[in-house]
């Protein structure tokens, strides 16, 4: 086998067994804490007779493994159990809701991404000089800034200082996809915000890094154009760990989602974790939760395959 | 030496946050949870910043929510630093099933995003400042474990280490005398890092309704009560966002300045 | 003939910026003027820090980070290059001038193929269709040696050695033809027996293409190989410049003099007293690997002299040290200190054989802790082994300073205040606090300039016959076992290969490890590469 089929399968094989730990924790970690399901759902001031009941329906009687195995097979064929406080079904409540939370996170994406390595060039570019600074000036002020915080400074321009857009994003079935994009342009913007940042500076630091290596001093001695050492010699080097950058930063909006959506009622996955965090619906929080942690655990994953992928000394061992 | 303008600035603005969280009682113009104004109101003399949602004094809430937001971000980011910097410094010297374990967990940890793993441990646990402050300390000691044993390995592999381990030194001396005084710069940069993360981790959490409950306030709660003001063009809401923003960039020009200094220290490597 | 390149009155500075501090203005080169005539070699000597990199970059107009031109003139072919705009320069590198790094490895792009590399400068230039560049690459493959030229350039930078790598990239340099080639410390970084067939691979292509070349080198022996003419520098400035016959035989100045008699230190070996450390049988391996390091090793230290362990990188000489002092304990075999068995764990080991057993290492920079005053450092061990404290510990430490030729003023100073030598001596001083029986000194010269090494060397004699201490001194360097050693051990793959008394081991009949190593040790005089290679093609040829 190839060398870098066979890391790249171990890669893969790595982040499946850390997603495994991560469900194993998420579900037994969780039961381990002091905090009783049925107590949560019941209140305090609950029979002891009710108490009971409740835990033999909800199957709390049963040692946790059994319990673990039980939801982890019923997981992997898509079902995830109903909901403590309106006994919905999970998975069905998930679906729609994904849809809007990928939505929301994919337009922010593709605005930020090429954004964020347009900028990171240009400020690479002006090492040091004043495109640099200011760039480099205005993302660190936002990198301080938590996400609710930089939404209501954006809602507050955008809809009262200069009244362009609505301060809530109500997405429903049988919009048009227009409507769609106008609906989520508000917390597009603060998600492009609070990631471009950082996607911007790592992206600057690996093309430094890159222009700072002997051979690109070895280019320039070639009697390259500034656009050739950049294009033929920076560049292939570069872009594996630009798109590293870029992976890891998207895994990056998993958080951000989440409290944007709060922010602007806007009816996907994020809010609904919440939603349910605050009802103590723990069916819904452990599902919502792991589902989060692989699409991170997947892109970190991806980060590294493109990283193994794209290194020619591994493509072209000794 | 002379310190940057920025440093200047961002010491002082920290100070100043420091000295109002601690004298709040006295510095607040009004009980933290007293209507004291009619709803809404816009700045005035009497009201310095205007009022909220139910009529209270914008300004003493920002005074009392200082005290809490800063006191519950600085025992927590205490808490993260101790437990992260031993178990770092352990992991490091020890080296061994020891450093491997703990690395494993550490990866295990951080493979989810904290405020995740928070939202799940938070709907099963109750909610009061003892808890969030475990949860938060515990969630980000994970990063200070891991900038805390790479630095502590770059020491531990440096010729004097080993010329100290060849001399018969106990293993006290080679961490106190040997890697800390060589450690402590980049971490005292680090402690301001996650003092920063600790104040947009509390107020994220207040903020979902998830952090300090009410009569407690701190500023990522008074966002989440001032919100729906917005729509109506008060501003009130963006008082203590304006808060969270100017703390955390004061921390973090100090933190900049005492990372830089790093290198160019008395007696500093390459100096 | 005509002059090819001509440096008048130039003058470069550079302006650092210290974080948190005001930016510092450097004069690197100042009123340097030299010229080379086509198809010469000019020879560019110095110690680090004496601007000879600078001045070759120069040559292409070209400056590091901050480096500025700021005086003087370079002519390249009758036009001043401080006077060439941009795309003006980029016509002239890589045509008219070409460049050699030091590291190869690095100077060459990881995602491409070496021939893409090679040739790219031809196709830039126009100077020749893909097909040609290839033809004349191959060929140039070919007479620098490199095993099989056809296909040698399909590969990658990492697929292929460093010696290899230094002559792929002087292909690179001479394939588009050009008027000139800069030569920057081109064998520094290869070991010594690779570093001669390098060098033998560039001289010929230079005498054969018929070149000019600056050859920038800290070793005056490898630049009397190559050059015509040699420029002696110096902080920046010029210190001598001739013929190299009159630079190498009589010397001007008296900097240029040093230079030429650098290690020539002569100490003759004495007669052995007994043994104070014994190495038996020792085998040794890392953990987690199946490979012998070390490979049933024995030698001894006599008490009071010297066992000099020589090799190239991989030859297992560190690995010795790391064994003797216990941080890597022997899978097999027996040390022997002082008449007991030391055991093979630093952790079993009495605190009077670890003060007995001192170590000094390569780099004194990262054997300090930049933390601690010299007082410190130097005090530590007389704290630890003998209990002093206070005003005796300091006294003592003053007369170390002493001891070691540096001022008791030195007590109060940080390791970064110091220069490359002191921070050498401050480590020796540190040493000899314990009353150490044996120190194990690990390449403890290689880092520094040669005249700063012969002052550390010299120094080391001068301890030894005053406080009676054995040194097993590592190291790579022939001349600097010539000047130390009594006994020496030659090392080679993890086993010692010749050893015995140091007129013996030097003296023939060789083994052809030695023959080979000692062979290829540089020597100062005129012809000497010439001398070699044909001896060495003689004798294949017997064979």
């Amino acid at each position: 086998m190839h060398p870098i089929v066979k890391l790249v399968v171990q890669r893969i094989a790595l982040g499946l067994i850390l997603l495994w730990a991560v469900s194993v924790v998420i579900f037994l970690g969780v039961e381990m804490l002091p905090g009783d399901t049925a107590q949560a759902i019941l209140g305090q001031s609950a029979t002891p007779v009710a108490l009971a009941n409740l835990r033999e329906a909800l199957g709390l009687n049963e040692p946790a493994l059994t319990r673990y195995f039980n939801w982890l097979f019923a997981a992997l064929q898509g079902d995830l159990g109903v909901a403590l406080t309106n006994g919905q079904d999970i998975a069905k409540s998930i679906g729609s809701r994904f849809g809007n939370t990928l939505f929301l996170a994919g337009c922010a994406g593709v605005i930020a991404v090429p954004l964020a390595i347009g900028l990171g060039l240009i400020a690479a570019r002006y090492n040091g000089r004043w495109p640099d600074k200011l760039i480099s000036g205005v993302t660190l002020a936002t990198i301080s800034l938590p996400e609710f915080v930089a939404a209501y400074f954006v809602i507050f321009v955008l809809t009262q200082v200069f009244p362009i857009f609505q301060p809530v994003s109500m997405v429903f079935p049988g919009m048009s996809f227009w409507d769609k994009l106008q609906a989520v342009a508000l917390p597009v913007i603060v998600l492009v915000m609070v990631v471009l940042a950082h996607m911007m500076r790592m992206t600057r630091a690996a093309i430094l890094n890159v222009m700072q290596s002997a051979y690109i001093e070895t280019a320039v001695l070639k009697g390259l154009t500034p656009m050739q050492v950049i294009w033929r010699h920076a560049l292939p080097n570069a872009i594996a760990p630009i798109i590293t950058v870029v992976v890891i930063n998207l895994a990056y909006l998993v958080v951000g989602v989440v409290v944007v959506e709060v922010v602007f009622s806007y009816n996907a996955l994020g809010q609904y974790l919440v939603d349910h965090v605050a009802k103590r619906d723990l069916p819904v929080v452990q599902a919502v939760g792991i589902i989060f942690a692989a699409v991170y655990i997947g892109l970190n994953i991806l980060a590294d395959v493109i990283g193994i992928v794209t290194n020619p000394r591994l493509r072209n061992p000794k | 030496m002379k310190m940057p303008l920025s440093a200047v600035i961002g010491l002082f603005m920290t100070g100043a946050f420091l000295f109002i969280a601690l004298f709040a009682q006295w510095i607040a113009p009004y009980p933290i949870d007293s209507a004291v104004g009619k709803v809404w109101e816009g700045p005035s003399a009497q009201f310095w910043l205007g009022t909220d949602t139910i009529g209270r004094d914008i300004l003493s809430r920002l005074i009392y929510g200082a005290q809490v937001t800063i006191f519950v971000a600085l025992v927590s980011s205490l808490l993260s630093f101790g437990m992260g910097a031993f178990f770092g410094f352990l992991a490091a010297t020890r080296g061994g099933w020891i450093d491997t374990g703990l690395s494993r967990l550490v990866d295990l940890m951080m493979a989810v995003p904290s405020l995740i793993v928070a939202l799940v441990v938070l709907s099963v646990l109750p909610l009061n400042l003892i808890v969030l402050i475990l949860v938060m300390g515990v969630l980000d000691s994970t990063r200070v474990f891991r900038l805390s044993r790479a630095v502590a390995v770059d020491i531990t592999v440096m010729d004097y280490v080993e010329a100290a381990r060849l001399r018969g030194e106990r293993q006290s001396w080679i961490i106190f005398r040997e890697i800390l005084p060589n450690a402590l710069s980049p971490l005292v940069a680090e402690f301001g890092l996650r003092f920063i993360f600790a104040v947009l981790f509390i107020s994220t959490l207040s903020f979902l309704g998830l952090g300090i409950q009410p009569p407690e306030t701190d500023w990522g709660g008074m966002v989440r009560e001032n919100k729906d003001g917005l729509i109506y063009g008060k501003a009130a809401a963006l008082m203590p966002a304006a808060a969270i923003a100017v703390l955390a960039i004061s921390v973090n020009l100090v933190a900049d300045w005492v990372l830089s200094r790093t290198s160019s220290l008395k007696g500093g490597r390459g100096g | 003939m005509a002059d090819l390149l001509e440096f008048r009155n130039l003058k470069i500075e550079a302006t650092s910026y210290p974080p948190g501090e005001p930016p510092r203005h450097v004069v690197l080169v100042d009123d340097v003027s030299v010229t080379v005539a086509k198809g010469k070699v000019l020879g560019l000597i110095g110690e680090s820090g004496a601007g000879k990199s600078t001045i070759g970059l120069s040559a292409m107009a070209f400056g590091r980070g901050g480096v500025r031109l700021t005086g003087g003139q370079i002519m390249l072919n009758g036009r001043d290059l401080r006077q060439v705009d941009a795309a003006g320069l980029r016509a002239m590198r890589g045509h008219e001038v070409t460049y050699v790094a030091q590291s190869a490895a690095a100077a060459f792009n990881p995602a491409w193929r070496l021939m893409d590399q090679v040739i790219e400068t031809c196709l830039q230039h126009k100077l020749m269709d893909r097909k040609a560049a290839e033809t004349r690459a191959v060929e140039l493959f070919r007479r620098l040696g490199l095993p099989n030229p056809e296909t040698f350039g399909n590969r990658y930078p990492h697929q292929v050695s460093g010696g290899q790598l230094q002559r792929a990239m002087t292909a690179m340099a001479l394939c588009p033809k050009p008027d000139l080639v800069i030569f920057d410390e081109p064998t520094t970084a290869l070991d010594v027996t690779t570093q001669i067939e390098v060098l033998a691979a560039i001289k010929e292509a230079i005498h054969d293409t018929g070149v000019a070349a600056l050859y920038i080198t800290h070793d005056l022996a490898v630049v009397a190989q190559v050059a015509d003419d040699i420029l002696v520098l110096r902080g920046g400035k010029k210190v001598e410049y001739g013929s190299t016959d009159q630079i190498i035989h009589a010397p001007q100045q008296p900097y240029t003099k040093a230079l030429v008699s650098v290690r020539s230190i002569e100490h003759v070996e004495k007669v052995f007293p007994d043994a104070v450390l014994t190495v038996q049988n020792v085998t040794a391996r890392y953990r987690g690997t199946n490979f012998d390091v070390l490979k049933n090793v024995t030698v001894d230290v006599a008490a009071g002299q010297t066992l000099a362990v020589v090799g190239e990188s991989g030859s297992g000489k560190s690995t010795l040290a790391r064994v003797i002092t216990g941080l890597l304990p022997a899978a097999q075999g027996r040390i022997q200190f002082a008449g007991r068995t030391l055991s093979a764990d630093l952790a079993q080991r009495s605190k009077d054989d670890l003060r007995e057993l001192q170590m000094i290492y390569q780099m004194a920079d990262t054997a300090m802790n930049p933390r601690q005053t010299v007082g410190t450092i130097i005090g530590r061990p007389l704290e630890f082994y003998f209990g002093l404290k206070g005003e005796a510990r300091r006294k003592r430490v003053q007369e170390l300073l002493e001891q070691i030729e540096m001022g008791a003023g030195f007590i109060d100073r940080y390791p970064a205040e110091l220069s490359g030598g002191q921070k050498q001596r401050v480590c020796i001083a540190r040493a000899l606090a314990a009353k150490p029986k044996v120190i194990i000194c690990d390449e403890v010269t290689s880092a520094l300039d040669p005249l700063v090494a012969d002052g550390i060397l010299k120094l080391l004699l001068d301890l030894q016959a005053r406080e009676g201490v054995a040194y097993l001194f590592i190291t790579h360097d022939l001349a600097t076992v010539r000047a130390i050693a009594d006994k020496i051990a030659v090392m080679h793959r993890g086993a010692v290969v010749r050893y015995g008394a140091k007129t013996d081991v030097l003296s023939p009949p060789f083994d052809d490890y030695t023959d080979l190593l000692l062979s290829s040790v540089p020597e100062m005089e005129l012809g000497w590469l010439e001398g070699v290679l044909a001896g060495r093609r003689m004798e294949s040829a017997g064979n």
